[in-house]
């Protein structure tokens, strides 16, 4: 009687188990400590928010069209008087907060558009080449380097000078130029993961190809793309509005961040107004985008070492 | 090493052929006909003189024709008369490659000197202050669009302060060489154009001194009673320098590309604003040879890169 009993109180160990966590788990649990990544989050939302609403603001907060001119109020200072002019009029009187607002729309749908054509494109040549080898992985390596051989905006800049862009194009071009590092980083990562055990045992229970690429590889590579997919998006923007700088991206009347400075050169002297705004966005846009990429790779990268 | 340099000179060739053809066929298979553009509303501008033409540029042959005779005119050098200019095209650009180098060296000069004590001192002050700003920067550097930051530093620095002047290379009027007055010039744009390459060289000498100093060696040499300094600079610098000259390839990359809107900012008579305005003007013969010469140094570049990491770090020779 006394053994059972005793027996009977030692049974119930409590088992300390922490419940289990999956890579998602961990970096969504890491991503909610990390202000820094939370806060580039929210103004990019902000962002992506206010440009959306451009018509919105347009017809019932400035009363202002975004091509509307006004040849009586030409360079017109900053103001809280009228709200059109609350960020100045340009040389022939449009209201640059409105077309501030509408820039936006082209300048962040270029960025994530052709950074989406860019993923697609670079993460399945990239895991293809680096699974199969052999001569697609030639093949591939060939269109890459020849690719990074010519400097990036020389090559946009005969495209765009040559075909002139609307926004489709743009995203066109650049999605189909721009995919090379992405796909040397999957290549990269592809090639290594092939030679794992788990791979190994995949195949041996008669797993095809297809499957043991997306069912086992890429999701592997999966955390990283994201990374580099938010990183991808800042240097699209950057680029579209180098290129809409030059003249050479989405013309004018049409408004994007890049193109709102193109004559900036010929009036800068005299109205600050014209200027700064539009730079000040592309920055505070490709900086949250930045900063998103780092703390999600710190968010999702398990080797990455603390510093 | 001979080999290694062999096969890396054998590796080029597929990539420049590559290029080739992608220059010759942009400009090619581009919509609008060049003559049709350039005898626009001549008078008496008959359908013979137009075969003439195409005859004489030889736009009248089969496609991979077309190409052969380019490319082998190309590689010596030659890629037919600008047809603005009517002046041989690549004689034009190299007048205006001394410049673009200047510039280049300059703001490579500037990214090593500026980017690399950066990163480094991050990596000593860890975890202070200093570490942030100089991580905060390392973000914003990149982040920065490299022309509109022209913009507001001409603002600043020509109009408002009236310190440095805003364009071309040199003041109108002034001795060729008033070395002075060249530098005065170079600054803005040089510093612009290293900006992005300054917040590389931080972010990534940053992480690979950090790693350095967490190694055995490292606490070896401390163990047994060197000095700070020797350590610093003899054991960890060494070996976290490798990288600057991986990230060589992206950074010379970056600089060239780079180097074609700053140009255009500060009106600085390179390579790359020639080539913008044949662009535009749609001169193709200066388009073909400004995309192919960039393209080649650029090439280069990656090769002198990996001969000197091969030096460097001798295990990369092996693979």
């Amino acid at each position: 009687m006394a053994t059972s009993a005793a027996a009977a109180r030692i049974v119930p160990a409590p088992v300390l188990v922490r419940p289990s966590r999956s890579l998602w788990d961990n970096a969504l649990w890491k991503l909610r400590r990390d202000k820094l990544t939370i806060a580039a989050f929210c103004i990019l939302i902000v962002l992506a928010a206010l440009s959306l609403a451009a018509p919105l603001f347009s017809q019932y907060v400035f009363h202002y069209k975004f091509e509307q001119q006004d040849l009586l109020h030409t360079y017109e200072k900053p103001t809280f008087a009228n709200p059109a002019y609350l960020l100045g009029s340009d040389e022939i009187g449009r209201s640059q907060v409105v077309r501030l607002l509408y820039g936006g729309q082209i300048s962040l749908l270029v960025g994530f558009v052709a950074a989406f054509v860019n993923l697609t494109v670079g993460v399945s040549l990239g895991l293809a080449a680096g699974y199969f080898r052999g001569p697609l992985d030639d093949a591939v390596t060939w269109i890459i380097t020849t690719l990074n051989g010519i400097p990036q905006l020389y090559l946009l800049l005969i495209v765009a000078a040559l075909w002139t862009p609307g926004p489709l194009t743009l995203i066109v071009i650049i999605g189909l130029l721009n995919w090379t590092g992405i796909s040397l980083f999957v290549r990269g990562q592809t090639f290594a993961l092939r030679e794992r055990e788990f791979v190994t045992a995949a195949r041996t229970i008669g797993a095809r190809d297809r499957r043991i690429m997306f069912r086992h590889i890429l999701p592997n590579v999966l955390p990283l793309i994201f990374v580099l997919a938010a990183i991808d998006v800042g240097a699209i923007i950057l680029l579209e509005s180098a290129l809409s700088f030059l003249g050479l991206g989405i013309l004018p009347p049409t408004p994007t961040w890049g193109n709102l400075l193109t004559n900036a050169v010929s009036y800068f002297v005299r109205a600050w107004w014209l200027v700064v705004p539009p730079g000040a966005m592309i920055f505070l846009t490709v900086l949250c985008l930045y900063l998103i990429g780092d703390g999600l790779r710190d968010a999702l990268d398990p080797r990455l070492k603390t510093h | 090493m001979r080999d290694f340099i062999i096969r890396r000179l054998i590796y080029a060739i597929p990539t420049l052929i590559g290029i080739s053809i992608i220059t010759f066929a942009i400009a090619r298979l581009a919509p609008g006909d060049p003559i049709r553009l350039f005898t626009f509303g001549i008078r008496d501008f008959t359908e013979a003189d137009y075969q003439q033409l195409l005859h004489r540029y030889g736009l009248d042959k089969p496609m991979p024709l077309q190409y052969i005779d380019w490319i082998t005119n190309a590689v010596r050098g030659n890629f037919g008369e600008s047809l603005i200019y009517h002046r041989e095209s690549f004689t034009m650009l190299l007048e205006r490659v001394p410049n673009t180098l200047v510039l280049a060296g300059a703001a490579l000069l500037l990214q090593l000197i500026i980017g690399v004590p950066l990163g480094v001192v991050a990596a000593f002050k860890r975890g202070t202050w200093v570490d942030g700003a100089i991580r905060v920067f390392g973000v914003a550097g990149h982040a920065v669009p490299p022309f509109w930051l022209g913009l507001i530093l001409i603002i600043v620095f020509a109009v408002q302060l009236r310190w440095l002047p805003s364009l071309g290379m040199l003041t109108v009027g002034h001795d060729q060489w008033d070395i002075l007055d060249r530098l005065k010039h170079l600054i803005l744009p040089a510093f612009v154009l290293a900006l992005t390459g300054i917040a590389n060289y931080s972010r990534i000498l940053r992480t690979e001194t950090l790693d350095v100093l967490a190694q055995d060696f490292v606490r070896t040499a401390y163990a047994k009673g060197l000095r700070e300094r020797t350590v610093v600079f003899t054991h960890a610098l060494r070996n976290a320098l490798i990288p600057v000259v991986t990230a060589l390839g992206g950074v010379l990359a970056g600089l060239v590309s780079g180097a074609l809107v700053i140009e255009q900012v500060f009106s600085w008579p390179g390579v790359g604003q020639f080539t913008f305005q044949a662009a535009i003007a749609k001169d193709y013969p200066i388009v073909q040879a400004g995309v192919m010469f960039t393209s080649t140094l650029l090439v280069i570049s990656y090769l002198l890169r990996d001969l000197t990491y091969a030096v460097v770090d001798p295990r990369i020779k092996a693979g």
